[in-house]
């Protein structure tokens, strides 16, 4: 059952974000990925990790791709204004995502021995588990992450006034 | 004793005896989704009938009073003729994703009710992240109102998509800080764990005054994220015709009007859950009589009164108050709520930390 619910939700994940890319309307590109969240917070149950999940929606599904839905649906684009990228920037891009998916493939195959050694235990996605992972062995890291959102929240705020000026 | 509990619970016994677990298991998804839908088409029926006669007090006039005893069939009427009219499809729009939005509104209404308890061991899921799942399907439903509107391919509604999408964005923070002072006090985001918190009292009582402030911004949110006045720019009539859906008729048009019921209905459900005890009865400290007294009553009634006081409170809020402008709107949400419930909830959390709460 877990087996063909993993092939399942890959197979929805893979199949929209090839959708996102081939899509020619901007806003069926965001729906696509929509769908490609919800298939990926589904993983994240599969692996026990609901509070994950369901993060995931909040943030991604729920606010960034709402904003993202907005901003597109107001510029309103189309295919006819549409800038033409050149051949160069093409090209840059495919070498840039091949460099990509090497680093990803290279990082993957060195995690096979740590799931092997890691005895499997049910309780690790819950909020109590994960909150005395985060507030024990990775308090700076949290913290320096909060600080990186305040800096971007100021940063927002500083540039919208500059712009009234 | 009678209770909606012991029944589901005898019913799932007879199941697994009488057939094997998969099918016992399918009978029951079966059951309860039937349930639900009888649950939608009951609290459509209610609320929309509910509603008009709420604003007809206000505005001392009758209301509906010519189909039925004091027109009690009058959402019957309306909906058989909704659900023989013509549903039009605008030319120019893009029809799939224009069919599809009134169904996504629908879906993201129905799973919203998984987690909430409707009387004392009557629940469909209980899941351990219970209020956290709440608030990420229900930013969800704004995807199906931005569908609605762009898809229409009119100005209108885009504009009223676009309202509704900033307008719910922002919303949901303050609602969230509002429910989370509320799982602070208790330690815990299952459902079950809530409502057991609030057998010796409702947190709106004894969480002092975060619990007070959390309520009210709760209230406010809930209106405002439900698209109602007077936070209901995303279909302010007077200035764009009918917001997201307009170039909706017949079927689907009623859909979304359902699916803003339901939504309604859950957000009172939440904030009964949460502040009210949901179907705890009402004790007070000692009084040993009276609370039995109070204990007579069944939980199912105790949590539908609570939901339905909360539902009057939003529709009181409709027939009073004029609808606010935009920026009127987005200021009291980042100037004012926000601030005040990122302070009620440190508030909060220093009360759970000392123990301050009975």
């Amino acid at each position: 059952m877990t087996q063909f619910l993993f092939y399942f939700l890959s197979f929805v994940a893979v199949s929209a974000g090839l959708m996102v890319i081939t899509a020619k309307n901007p806003v069926h590109s965001v729906l696509y990925l929509i769908i490609a969240f919800f298939a990926i917070a589904g993983h994240y149950i599969l692996l026990n990790a609901q509070f994950l999940a369901i993060v995931h929606i909040i943030v991604y599904a729920g606010a960034i791709m709402v904003l993202f839905l907005s901003v597109i649906m107001l510029l309103n684009l189309n295919k006819d204004n549409e800038p033409a990228k050149s051949n160069v920037l093409k090209l840059a891009a495919v070498v840039a995502a091949g460099l990509l998916l090497v680093t990803f493939s290279g990082t993957l195959k060195g995690t096979e021995s740590i799931i092997a050694s890691q005895p499997f235990d049910d309780q690790i996605g819950y909020v109590k588990a994960l909150g005395k992972v985060l507030f024990n062995d990775f308090l700076l890291p949290f913290e320096v992450s909060a600080l990186l959102l305040l800096s971007a929240i100021i940063g927002a705020v500083v540039l919208v006034k500059h712009d009234l000026k | 004793m009678w209770s909606l509990g012991n029944i589901t619970h005898s019913i799932d016994a007879w199941l697994n005896e009488s057939f094997n677990p998969a099918i016992a298991l399918l009978t029951e998804f079966v059951i309860v989704g039937t349930m639900a839908i009888g649950l939608f088409a009951v609290l459509g029926l209610v609320l929309v009938f509910m509603e008009r006669k709420v604003s007809a007090y206000m505005q001392i006039r009758v209301g509906p009073n010519r189909v039925g005893p004091k027109g009690m069939f009058q959402t019957f009427a309306d909906t058989i003729k909704l659900l023989l009219k013509e549903g039009l499809t605008p030319t120019g729009s893009d029809k799939f994703l224009f069919n599809l939005a009134p169904v996504i509104a629908i879906i993201s209404a129905m799973l919203l009710l998984a987690p909430i308890a409707f009387a004392k061991d009557f629940q469909m899921w209980d899941l351990n992240i219970g209020v956290l799942y709440v608030s990420a399907i229900s930013s969800v439903a704004v995807i199906s109102i931005l569908m609605a509107g762009w898809s229409s391919n009119n100005k209108y509604s885009l504009l009223g998509a676009m309202r509704s999408g900033a307008q719910i964005v922002s919303y949901e923070l303050s609602a969230g800080l509002s429910i989370l002072a509320i799982v602070v006090l208790v330690g815990s985001l299952k459902m079950t764990d809530i409502v057991a918190s609030q057998e010796t009292g409702w947190w709106l009582f004894k969480g002092h005054i975060p619990a007070l402030i959390a309520f009210v911004i709760f209230i406010i949110a809930a209106t405002a994220e439900t698209n109602r006045a007077p936070f209901d720019l995303a279909e302010a009539e007077s200035e764009l015709t009918a917001g997201f859906h307009t170039e909706y008729s017949g079927m689907r048009f009623a859909l979304f009007f359902l699916a803003e019921y339901v939504n309604i209905f859950i957000v009172c459900a939440i904030g009964a859950t949460l502040f009210l005890g949901g179907w705890m009865p009402f004790h007070i400290g000692q009084w040993t009589a009276f609370n039995h007294l109070m204990d007579f009553i069944p939980s199912s009634l105790w949590f539908f009164g609570k939901t339905f006081f909360l539902i009057f409170l939003i529709m009181w809020f409709r027939w009073t108050f004029p609808r606010l402008r935009v920026d009127q709107l987005l200021n009291l949400e980042w100037k004012y709520l926000l601030p005040i419930s990122m302070f009620n909830l440190l508030l909060a959390t220093a009360i759970a930390i000392l123990g301050w709460h009975f």
